[in-house]
């Protein structure tokens, strides 16, 4: 349980990061919160020959205001940082939520935003919430920073758009509507959810429905979307839109739990993280 | 690696931290975790290695005041840190509040858990000086005790912050 030898790096900056990845092709790794990656070395999954640690690049652990209302964070923000910040939980209190209900304390005190994004679980908290959130990722690689929709950044399990010379630099949040919900049911506080739904919705014709931990990737549950937007306020609508919540759902069956059991998750967690969203429009 | 080739010395890096108040400078491997640097090359044997993947917190030790896993740390990233260990928590005589409840409680088992449960006890009661139990189980459930002793250790986290808000006499 010791990695392989590597060599390490710590640059002062994300460009110098960048450089460095493409100093040394295919062989090195980012190391950000090291939560996911130091497992993987330990095991030994994982050999880079360089290491390229981003804890020196300062500039990467930003909490900004966006001028347009939302937030411009920087990938290297903590978890528990993202939950605790005050204007992360003004601007965007989803996301606030969501960073709360990543792993253990002591992950939250480690772990980072870039890092749970690259990573890609599939149960994972923030990809979803940023996925509800319609946010942008900032991708810098050589030729510059390349700005990619959350929608089209995550392709499969633990699959992402990121290519071997980029570094996922920053996340943009736009400001975010009023009906916000947050659901998980997982085994015990901190394990990865057995599945989880985030909403987003302004009452009127925009809302995002995304399962988490129901597919191999967070998706957007279209269905339930489609009956919320159709009427965001009528009291039937919530459950209505739940029953519609599976058909969007390709869950796995693992010693966890089984697809039909998923699947029945997230059709009572829509229905919840809907009533949740739809008591904070206000009237 | 090929057979009979010797493998390329490994390359040493300084690292310079302060732990438990005192300055310390070494040269380590890259790979080296903070776990290892800990208990080998400063013989503190107080901070317990369980799964070396970040699982069961037996070795969570505090970085600038935040709980952390040390087997998920490598030493060389440690550099200007301030860590502090069960040792670093423990008085010169004696023992700390909530110490002395995980005795008073019977808090401990085989004793494997005992430094990290300890750690994030106490990383917990400065944040939250008066936790519920579910607020107790919640910033306890990074650490496993595999004895599941954990009513006891919940009930000597709760008796701590009754202790610690009481003013000493």
């Amino acid at each position: 349980m010791k990695p392989a030898p590597f060599r390490y790096a710590r640059p002062a900056t994300a460009a110098e990061a960048v450089a460095l990845l493409a100093s040394s092709p295919g062989e090195a790794k980012l190391l950000a919160g090291g939560q996911s990656l130091v497992p993987l070395l330990n095991m030994r999954l994982a050999r880079p020959s360089l290491l390229v640690d981003l804890n020196g690049a300062r500039e990467l652990e930003r909490i900004d205001p966006a001028p347009d209302g939302g937030l411009r964070l920087g990938a290297l923000v903590r978890h528990a940082d993202l939950a605790a910040a005050p204007l992360v939980r003004e601007r965007s209190p989803l996301l606030a939520e969501a960073a709360r209900h990543v792993g253990h304390t002591a992950i939250r005190n480690r772990g980072t935003l870039g890092g749970s994004l690259a990573h890609a679980d599939p149960a994972a908290e923030l990809p979803a919430a940023l996925l509800a959130l319609d946010a942008t990722l900032g991708l810098l690689g050589p030729r510059g920073m390349r700005r990619v929709a959350a929608a089209e950044f995550f392709r499969g399990l633990l699959v992402t758009a990121l290519v071997e010379d980029e570094l996922l630099a920053e996340v943009t949040v736009p400001a975010a509507p009023r009906g916000w919900g947050f659901m998980e049911i997982a085994r015990r506080p901190g394990d990865f959810a057995l599945a989880g739904v985030a909403a987003s919705l302004d009452g009127r014709h925009h809302a995002r429905v995304v399962g988490f931990g129901v597919a191999d990737r967070p998706v957007r549950l279209r269905a339930a979307e489609v009956v919320v937007t159709a009427a965001p306020r009528d009291v039937a609508t919530p459950a209505r839109a739940g029953a519609a919540a599976a058909a969007d759902c390709d869950p796995a069956t693992d010693v966890h739990a089984s697809a039909e059991y998923r699947r029945h998750l997230a059709t009572v967690l829509t229905e919840d993280a809907l009533r949740q969203a739809v008591g904070r429009l206000g009237s | 690696m090929t057979a009979g080739a010797p493998p390329a010395p490994a390359e040493r890096l300084r690292v310079r931290l302060t732990v438990n108040g005192a300055a310390v400078e070494r040269e380590v491997e890259a790979r080296r975790s903070l776990a290892d640097f800990l208990r080998e090359d400063l013989a503190l044997t107080g901070t317990h290695v369980g799964c070396e993947h970040g699982v069961c917190g037996a070795c969570t030790v505090l970085i600038d005041g935040r709980s952390a896993r040390s087997c998920l740390l490598l030493a060389v990233q440690l550099e200007g840190a301030r860590v502090t260990t069960i040792e670093g928590l423990t008085p010169a005589d004696g023992l700390s509040p909530l110490q002395e409840a995980f005795r008073a409680c019977h808090a401990m088992q085989c004793g494997f858990c005992t430094p990290g449960m300890i750690v994030a006890g106490t990383e917990l009661l400065a944040a939250t000086p008066a936790p519920d139990e579910a607020g107790i189980r919640e910033a306890l459930a990074g650490n496993l005790c595999m004895c599941t002793g954990y009513v006891n250790i919940v009930r000597a986290v709760a008796q701590a912050a009754v202790r610690l808000a009481v003013p000493a006499p």
